[in-house]
């Protein structure tokens, strides 16, 4: 029963990460290069235009921080829940 | 020393390298040539991902397609990128935990059914077929542009190569292979991309040099926009397409990319859950690299080649335009012999054809770079073409001797002659790609949507249903699949086959293309699922803690 719990908790966890990972790789991906790329686009760095740098830049560099960060957050919950590998 | 004598020492050199690795990394055993034992570091297995994912057409054409799409490009730019996200978060760690050898395995095993396993069988392998044709067409277009043979003969020395060390080295042969070809490729893009932004920008990182500005102090995009005005054309940083589609495109190809199965497999083959999550990680990083530099260089070309041409003297133009006057990529025709070339927006003025490919394969011409540059770039065209074309033949190979010959018609043969029929089928497929690479039938370039729409619309959510939710069941599954998959394949068809005159905004359901339709059939599949498997049976209860199995690492 223990174990149960403890195997439904790393659960739960972990599809918390992951609703909070995804909404930010719609919101940067769908949102900011989509949806509100216009609007966005009234505001520039240096040569770009923002929602066209998140278009065809920043989303990019954000997926592959997104990846980084879950493989962080997922090692962690594995020690604590003593499920990792080794 | 000249372009040709270059490039067969370079292209030489490289294809001896992988011939090498392949007799170096032979496999012994159907754990070997499907999985590579399983046994791959994330790293090694990071960029053998990345050289498989990157194809003849990102290298080649992507940067071109950009370069005349605009802001439009995003839906590649992201689309191609966002679904390693979703890959390594959604299936990636989940599958390997599984730790058998193919998709088909996953749907036929979860969902307790030969029937499913059949209907997945079925769409890997013609989602692989209809991939690997273009690829082997891309290995022969590179050969006969940079070495000047025919065409055929060109698929042929492909197929030559591809045969050796897919059908010897099976997946182990393939992933070190793609390692190498990972770093010719990468190389081959990147240096002629540093030396046009330093050239044009004075910023020798490309991403950088993108939002900086030109000599006359002006930026680059703004002063793109500009010329594009100037000209007629739409502008370069914002969208032409409507956002629905747009939207529907990009979100298409990210599930897509993650449904695909020789993507998929590639996460059998590391040793551990985590490596698998972190290989996705790297994976990601190292395409990453290519596609945030793509669209620096359709920018810099863009701006470069306005320069160029625009209103200049036909007889003043460089020695490149000639030469590729003469391949057909570029075509001028001097309508109101004026003897200048107007390129310009309206249709009707514009003097001035140029095909999307000629981008980075003449940039670095146009930019004046070193011969051995030139070179590199041929060698780099089919590193990408060879690695993507083995690592789809491979998953043909495995989805006839193993899914479809081992797991249903002859479940009683050996290990050995499983192997030998993985070969068998290794080498027809070659051959079949090679012949649909000499007679390229006349839709390949349609069909690729079709490849990511059926993807998405069959495979992910059969996916990731299995994993999430342990209700969903057999009949659910199948008729999610077979309900998502009709749908996408006859709204394709019609649009694109049968009446392509209707392929208009104005006749698309709610605005959505057939590139981006997979997503809606994704959703119907997820929906149908669902209904289906709240009306039917429970699981039984092994597949309950199969799934429990499969959430936890260890």
């Amino acid at each position: 029963m223990k174990e149960n719990n403890n195997l439904n908790h790393y659960w739960q966890k972990n599809i918390k990460y992951l609703i909070i990972l995804l909404s930010i790789w719609a919101l940067v991906s769908f949102g900011f290069g989509i949806l509100f790329a216009e609007q966005l686009n009234n505001i520039r760095i240096g040569g770009f235009k923002l929602g066209f740098w998140f278009a065809q830049q920043g989303s990019i560099y954000v997926f592959v921080i997104l990846i980084f960060v879950y493989v962080r957050l997922m090692n962690k919950l594995d020690k604590e829940h003593g499920i990792s590998e080794e | 020393m000249d372009i040709q004598i270059w490039t067969y020492i370079i292209v030489g050199l490289t294809f001896a390298l992988y011939i090498g690795i392949a007799i170096i990394s032979r496999a012994g055993s159907t754990n070997e040539f499907y999985v590579a034992g399983g046994g791959v570091s994330p790293l090694a297995n990071g960029m053998a991902t990345a050289a498989d994912w990157m194809s003849a057409a990102s290298f080649i054409s992507m940067a071109g397609l950009i370069s005349f799409m605009g802001y439009d490009g995003a839906v590649y730019l992201m689309g191609w990128t966002g679904g390693y996200v979703l890959l390594a978060l959604l299936l990636a760690p989940y599958l390997r935990k599984f730790g058998k050898f193919t998709v088909p395995d996953f749907i036929g095993d979860r969902y307790y059914s030969e029937t499913a396993r059949f209907v997945a069988v079925i769409c890997a392998i013609f989602v692989s077929f209809t991939y690997v044709a273009g690829q082997m067409r891309g290995v022969g277009v590179v050969f006969s542009r940079f070495l000047e043979v025919d065409v055929n003969v060109g698929v042929l020395i492909g197929m030559v190569i591809v045969f050796f060390y897919a059908v010897l080295g099976g997946m182990k042969g393939i992933t070190y292979t793609q390692v190498a070809q990972y770093c010719v490729l990468i190389f081959a893009f990147m240096v002629p991309a540093i030396f046009i932004s330093i050239l044009m920008t004075g910023n020798p990182i490309p991403q950088l040099g993108f939002g900086g500005t030109l000599s006359d102090g002006t930026y680059l995009l703004d002063k793109l926009d500009g010329l594009h005005e100037e000209l007629g054309f739409a502008s370069y940083t914002i969208a032409k397409k409507s956002v629905t589609d747009i939207f529907f495109i990009t979100a298409a190809l990210m599930v897509g990319t993650a449904g695909l199965p020789h993507v998929i497999v590639r996460f059998f083959t590391v040793p551990s859950v985590k490596d698998a999550r972190i290989s996705g990680g790297y994976a990601l990083i190292l395409i990453a690299i290519l596609y945030t530099t793509a669209p620096a260089i359709s920018a810099f070309a863009r701006t470069n080649l306005i320069g160029t041409v625009s209103n200049k003297n036909y007889a003043d133009m460089p020695e490149w335009f000639g030469k590729w006057e003469q391949t057909g990529l570029i075509k001028f025709d001097d309508k109101n012999g004026d003897g200048k070339i107007q390129y310009v927006g309206d249709p009707v003025k514009n003097e001035l054809d140029i095909d999307r490919d000629i981008i980075v394969l003449a940039n670095p011409e146009i930019a004046k770079l070193p011969n051995w540059v030139i070179a590199l770039v041929a060698a780099g065209g089919l590193a990408a073409a060879l690695s993507t074309a083995a690592g789809l033949l491979l998953v043909i190979s495995t989805s006839v001797a193993h899914d479809f010959v081992k797991k249903q018609l002859r479940p009683d043969i050996t290990d050995k002659q499983e192997l030998l029929i993985a070969r068998i089928s290794a080498g027809g497929a070659v051959v079949v790609a090679g012949y649909f690479g000499i007679n390229p039938p006349g839709f390949v370039a349609q069909v690729v949507a079709f490849a990511f729409g059926l993807a998405a619309a069959s495979f992910f959510p059969a996916i990731v249903q299995g994993i999430f939710t342990k209700r969903a069941n057999k009949e659910g599954a199948i008729s999610g699949m077979i309900v998502g998959l009709l749908f996408t394949a006859f709204y394709i068809i019609y649009f694109k086959f049968v009446s392509p005159e209707l392929n208009t905004r104005e006749n698309w359901w709610f605005g959505i293309s057939p590139e981006g339709i997979g997503t809606l059939g994704m959703l119907i599949n997820f929906a149908v699922s669902y209904v289906v498997s709240m009306f039917t049976p429970k699981p039984p209860e092994e597949i309950a803690v199969m799934v429990d199995g499969i959430r936890h690492p260890n």
